[in-house]
């Protein structure tokens, strides 16, 4: 038995030998022929990476804001036949919320919120951005916090109050280095006392600021700066992730009561949790790694095809040589796991390298253009398994030629 | 006694279609030759000896006829199956030598053994090294074949002829690349080996290397027309001595010959 397999693992040992010492031989020739696969291992790791990558943002973003929550926007996406885009009627009240927030058990935060925008002056300059009326829970819908002073309250609400609560880059563009808890900005020419500034939350999936803010009193937004009863939008948590779709279910119903729609008639109104948005987005995403995949898969194959070639190449040129081992009693599987294993050494080295390339480009990826790349070992895995069925499926043709080879006619080969 | 013969073959033929015209090659070969002999095969060229060989080493199938190689019939055989023939009952030397390039001697000796899957002999390496000690090239076993003389790589070639334990060896024209004092330490060897026990059959040309063999066969036309013992036996080593003693350049300056 012992004897058996150092036998064979001499054999293995020799075929390496073999292999190795043939390929070293035409040297450029190798590298050339590895660079194909190299390049076509290194592009699918990259690639499913920057695809994986794009998946995880999407998916950090999404919960930060807030995987649980709920966001309700009046009108409907049809009325009467003609589809009208969600918010296009103002019907949402303050009324709404409060009845969202005594009525349904599964709701843990609800907040109004009226959207609008403005010039800005306080501190140093002027600025314009968007002013946001919210309720006093919109900082636990949105999973964001306070970096100093306190947020809008209950009182503030029912008082309408002129007070403000700053994003970052309102911050950075109007007060530069001092504090701006305390201090007075104008909106719109009304004063608004400061009294607390956000985390930063960077940039939105859609690219938007969303530090690019202020926060205000929804009563103060809706009477003091628009003037108008309604609210743009109401944003609910759910008291968990699974009890979402429960939450949407009993928002609906009192919506449709405080409505008074009837039985039958379409929603005034649209739903939609974050939960069904990270599946929208994540659905893209897979699609997209996929595309990217399938199309740096192409040129690993690109690669095979160069291993073919010069394999056809290699078996021309060695025709005598396959001719001797034919004549000393090598049989057909000899010679074709003799050209396998040069084809297989040529792609798997390929492969080690391509991946170790793969490692680097994403690196540089990362550090350069700030782009998130996940390379996870199971990709690696099979670029790698990949490469092996390369080397095999594209040496297979070369290979089994050699060892049909007739052997007469091989020794007499030039 | 059918297990001291070691070739037995009876009305082989052998034709070769070309375009439309069918050539016989072989037309009827009759021929027996027991373990120990030392048969030379002469014959011009188109004669029919070279398929002829072809034939006795497997490489090629006889038409029609009967071939009994080492008591074995060797008929209706698959690719794998003549391959094996080859690889356990002939060795095989050629007018080129056909060794790898740029492989050392012991590798180039040692390559039937690797194809060897019967596990008959326990170590190959041991055997390559005994078989090129046999050759008398125990000093020049990592040596590649660009590095050796003709006559060098010849015996190279024999080792590795030798190295599977045979049942015959068949060498094609073993003298033809090598002038003449090497030829006749090649066929010394050759006479050495068969003083051994060796059966072995060469194809030659020559009349002066044929008369080192015991025994003659002649082709005319794919036919045997003459098979004699050959009288007036040479005895290479003593042709040797009787030679001007060779110049050293002579002896590494054949280095290389036609690959």
């Amino acid at each position: 038995m012992a004897g058996q397999s150092s036998v064979l693992a001499r054999r293995a040992r020799r075929l390496l030998k073999e292999a190795t010492r043939s390929l070293v031989r035409n040297r450029t020739r190798s590298i050339l022929t590895t660079l194909g696969i190299i390049i076509g291992v290194a592009s699918v790791i990259v690639m499913v990476g920057v695809g994986a990558g794009a998946q995880a943002d999407v998916k950090k973003q999404i919960s930060a804001l807030g995987a649980n929550s709920i966001q309700v926007w009046s009108g409907a996406y049809r009325a009467g036949g003609a589809f009208l885009g969600a918010g296009s009627m103002t019907r949402l009240s303050l009324e709404d919320a409060d009845l969202i927030a005594e009525e349904a058990a599964h709701v843990a935060a609800v907040s109004a919120i009226v959207r609008t925008g403005g010039q800005i002056i306080g501190g140093s300059g002027n600025w314009n951005t968007q002013v946001h009326g919210v309720s006093p829970e919109y900082l636990k819908i949105r999973a964001w916090g306070l970096a100093s002073g306190e947020f809008i309250t209950d009182r503030d609400v029912r008082a309408r109050s002129k007070i403000a609560v700053l994003g970052q880059t309102v911050v950075d563009n109007l007060f530069a280095d001092a504090d701006p808890v305390g201090q007075v900005i104008r909106v719109r020419n009304i004063p608004f006392r400061v009294v607390g500034v956000l985390t930063k939350k960077g940039a939105a999936l859609w690219g938007g600021d969303q530090d690019d803010v202020i926060l205000v009193p929804v009563t103060t937004a809706m009477y003091r700066l628009q003037g108008e009863r309604h609210v743009s939008q109401i944003v609910i948590s759910a008291i968990s992730m699974e009890e979402t779709q429960t939450a949407i279910d009993e928002i609906t119903e009192i919506l449709r009561r405080s409505h008074k729609i009837l039985p039958g008639a379409d929603d005034d109104f649209t739903i939609r949790s974050q939960a069904e948005v990270m599946e929208t987005m994540t659905a893209t995403q897979k699609v997209m790694t996929l595309l990217l995949g399938a199309v740096a898969a192409v040129s690993l194959i690109v690669g095979g095809i160069g291993i073919m070639n010069i394999m056809l190449v290699s078996v021309t040129e060695r025709t005598r040589e396959i001719g001797i081992r034919l004549a000393v009693g090598a049989r057909t599987l000899d010679i074709m796991i003799q050209f396998l294993a040069e084809s297989v050494a040529l792609s798997l080295v390929g492969g080690v390298i391509g991946a170790a390339l793969a490692y680097g480009v994403a690196a540089l990826l990362t550090r350069t253009v700030g782009m998130t790349t996940i390379l996870s070992p199971g990709v690696v895995v099979m670029a790698f398994g990949f490469a092996a069925a390369v080397g095999i499926f594209f040496g297979y043709y070369p290979a089994r030629k050699a060892a049909l080879l007739n052997p007469i006619e091989a020794l007499r080969h030039e | 006694m059918p297990a001291t013969r070691v070739i037995e073959m009876r009305r082989i033929t052998k034709d070769y279609c070309v375009g439309d015209v069918t050539v016989h090659a072989l037309r009827g070969i009759d021929l027996s030759v027991e373990r120990g002999e030392f048969v030379a095969i002469m014959g011009a060229s188109g004669s029919g000896k070279s398929t002829l060989l072809n034939v006795l080493g497997c490489l090629d199938e006889p038409t029609a006829g009967e071939y009994h190689l080492d008591g074995v019939s060797v008929r209706g055989l698959s690719r794998d199956e003549y391959a094996h023939i080859r690889n356990q009952r002939i060795g095989f030397v050629f007018q080129t030598y056909n060794l790898l390039p740029r492989t050392s001697a012991l590798d180039n000796v040692e390559l039937p053994l690797f194809y060897d899957h019967t596990g008959r002999i326990a170590d190959s390496r041991v055997a390559a090294v005994r078989a090129l000690e046999r050759v008398g090239l125990a000093d020049r076993m990592g040596h590649e074949p660009s590095q050796l003389s003709g006559g060098q790589q010849q015996r190279v070639a024999l080792a590795r002829a030798l190295v599977n334990e045979p049942a015959m060896i068949l060498a094609d024209e073993p003298t033809g690349n090598l002038d003449s004092r090497t030829s006749i330490e090649v066929m010394a060897l050759f006479q050495e080996l068969n003083a051994q026990g060796n059966t072995i059959l060469i194809v030659t040309h020559e009349h002066d290397i044929a008369r080192y063999a015991r025994r003659i066969v002649v082709m005319r036309d794919g036919l045997i027309v003459t098979d004699r013992p050959i009288d007036g036996r040479r005895d290479a080593a003593r042709d040797l001595e009787a030679m001007p003693p060779a110049e050293e350049a002579v002896l590494e300056g054949s280095g290389g010959g036609a690959v």
